[in-house]
């Protein structure tokens, strides 16, 4: 059977399937501990391929995206003298972090085309829009997502990030901030030939809480009273022992 | 040092939540204050989502008041009769406010509203503190004994109770009704009250500054609690780690605080107080007034 698809490719020039993505992680999960301060992911992988390496320019795309959650925009405005939250947009679906590192200039990478078709870039990301009929310019609500998210770190685009041996080996670094969300971060990889995706491959890293962290969590969820019993038995243990602590060095 | 705090979703700086809580428990133990009025605002600067803050703050405030009202126990400046009667009131504001939270909530604006009311109290509070306790320096320097009203309308009031520790013979509905409206606030606002409750009792009810400090503190715990245990099981909030690095900070400062303020004069403690209250209320006009880098906000849609 394989001897006959690679005959097969072999016959025919096309080299729409000609070369794959094979893929590595450094990690397929990420631990949040107490101590956690961001992590680096290592992605590396190659191009396999039957033939001999086809024409046109290699590019090799990676992106991570943290879990997709509604957002609401609000736009502030002069009222009376004091700026108020005036209109909102609600974004369904704006991943909480989102990178995209790349082997040489977006646009030289990714046709504008193939970006809209697999979602690539960042505002391509964000999903679905429900503007109330008396917003105008529903954009700008999109952009302001845009550059907030940015500047604080949380849209990266990593122009040049991938660095690429003999067109066949590949391997990038992304840091991941200190202040993620728990879920599973889908991770892409394409390969481009002039622009045209060629290949791609998914898979998620798992971001969870562990340990302490994990436990704590999952009691404020599930028994919210004990919860709250809990964090105010301690508030008053820490009261006592101050105010003993301090008559014991007064005496 | 980093710590990863699980409910904000955030990591900080483990020292800094113990400076901030230490710095803050000294002003609480100082003036009878919960502190939060300072500390929830600090705690959206270093980027802790707000409704964390808010809620985690109660449960901090609760640390630091228990601590603080041991120490006046001590010096016996609780009236806690009083404490109890302002308590009732507390608790049915307290419920109260959270019903109209949660309904201008649904409006959207429940920013704005929170801080138009810190502007509007902590100004009025500030200002009227700033000046008497201007005046009552001026007098003493002068000479002159300060009178205090010994007939206003509060006494003509029924249901006339004895309060020893304070020394007054009033009707209980002025203190009730103090209660109830600090309680209002204090939920709304996210905040333990003392910087309303505490001139209240001082200019409303004719309280002594010395008993003020430790029954505000008393019935800022009981308040607080029952705050604490409402975010902790409608809005899950609550988040225990943050709590526990500001409350370490927090009851060690607050035993401090309360040593410096029995050492100061009452006109001292009070007018230091006015200025730092103006001084926040300065700082939250400002940004309302002020024409923001950004004008757009992003907020968690959850629940439609």
């Amino acid at each position: 059977m394989r001897t006959l698809f690679a005959l097969l490719l072999l016959i025919l020039p096309t080299a729409i399937t000609a070369e794959e993505v094979v893929l590595g992680l450094s990690q397929d999960e990420v631990a949040i501990t107490t101590s956690f301060d961001g992590s680096e992911i290592f992605v590396f992988g190659a191009v396999k391929r039957e033939t001999t390496i086809p024409e046109g320019d290699l590019g090799v795309i990676v992106t991570i995206s943290g879990p997709p959650l509604p957002v609401t925009v609000r736009r502030k405005e002069r009222r009376f003298g004091i700026w108020v939250n005036t209109e909102g947009v609600d974004i369904e679906a704006a991943p909480s972090y989102y990178a995209v590192a790349t082997s040489g200039p977006f646009d030289e990478v990714l046709s504008i085309r193939d970006n809209l078709q697999y979602k690539v870039s960042v505002p391509s990301m964000i999903e679905a829009i429900s503007a109330p009929t008396e917003v105008i310019d529903a954009s700008s609500y999109v952009n302001a997502l845009l550059r907030i998210r940015e500047r604080a770190g949380s849209f990266l685009l990593l122009e040049g990030a991938v660095v690429v041996d003999e067109q066949t080996l590949f391997r990038t670094r992304i840091q991941l901030p200190s202040a993620l969300t728990e879920g599973a971060y889908a991770t892409r990889i394409f390969l481009t030939r002039d622009g045209v995706v060629i290949s791609d491959y998914e898979t998620s890293i798992d971001v969870r809480k562990v340990g302490l962290e994990r436990w704590l969590f999952s009691l404020s969820r599930e028994q919210p009273m004990v919860y709250g019993l809990m964090s105010l038995a301690i508030a008053i243990f820490a009261g006592w022992g101050a105010s003993a602590a301090f008559s014991l060095l007064r005496n | 040092m980093q710590i990863y705090l699980p409910i904000a979703e955030v990591s900080v700086n483990a020292f800094l939540l113990l400076g901030l809580g230490g710095l803050v428990g000294i002003l609480s133990g100082m003036f009878g204050v919960g502190g939060g009025f300072l500390m929830t605002p600090l705690l959206f600067f270093i980027g802790i989502p707000p409704a964390v803050a808010v809620a985690t703050e109660a449960n901090q405030i609760v640390a630091s008041s228990f601590s603080g009202v041991l120490a006046h126990l001590k010096r016996k400046t609780v009236d806690l009769r009083m404490g109890c009667v302002l308590l009732v009131g507390g608790l049915i504001g307290a419920a109260l406010g959270v019903v109209l939270f949660n309904y201008l909530k649904s409006l959207g604006q429940v920013d704005l509203l929170v801080k138009l009311c810190y502007v509007l109290f902590l100004g009025i509070i500030g200002g009227l503190m700033f000046i008497e306790s201007l005046n009552a320096i001026r007098n003493t320097k002068k000479g002159k004994v300060p009178t205090r009203k010994k007939h206003n309308w509060i006494h003509k009031l029924p249901f006339k109770m004895r309060f020893r520790v304070s020394g007054l013979y009033i009707s209980v509905i002025p203190p009730v009704l103090v209660g109830l409206c600090v309680g209002v606030l204090a939920a709304i606002m996210g905040v333990g009250g003392g910087f309303i409750m505490v001139p209240a009792m001082i200019y409303l009810l004719g309280m002594p500054t010395k008993v003020v400090v430790g029954t505000s503190l008393f019935q800022i715990i009981f308040v607080t609690a029952f705050t604490t245990m409402l975010h902790a099981t409608t809005n899950f909030t609550v988040d225990i780690v943050l709590a526990v690095l500001l409350l370490v900070g927090g009851v060690v400062g607050a035993q401090i605080g309360t040593r410096i303020g029995v050492k100061m004069k009452a006109e001292q403690l009070r007018i230091l107080l006015a200025l730092m209250v103006l001084a926040v209320c300065g700082k939250l006009a400002f940004d309302l007034l002020v024409t923001p880098s950004e004008f757009f906000t992003i907020a968690a849609s959850g629940g439609h």
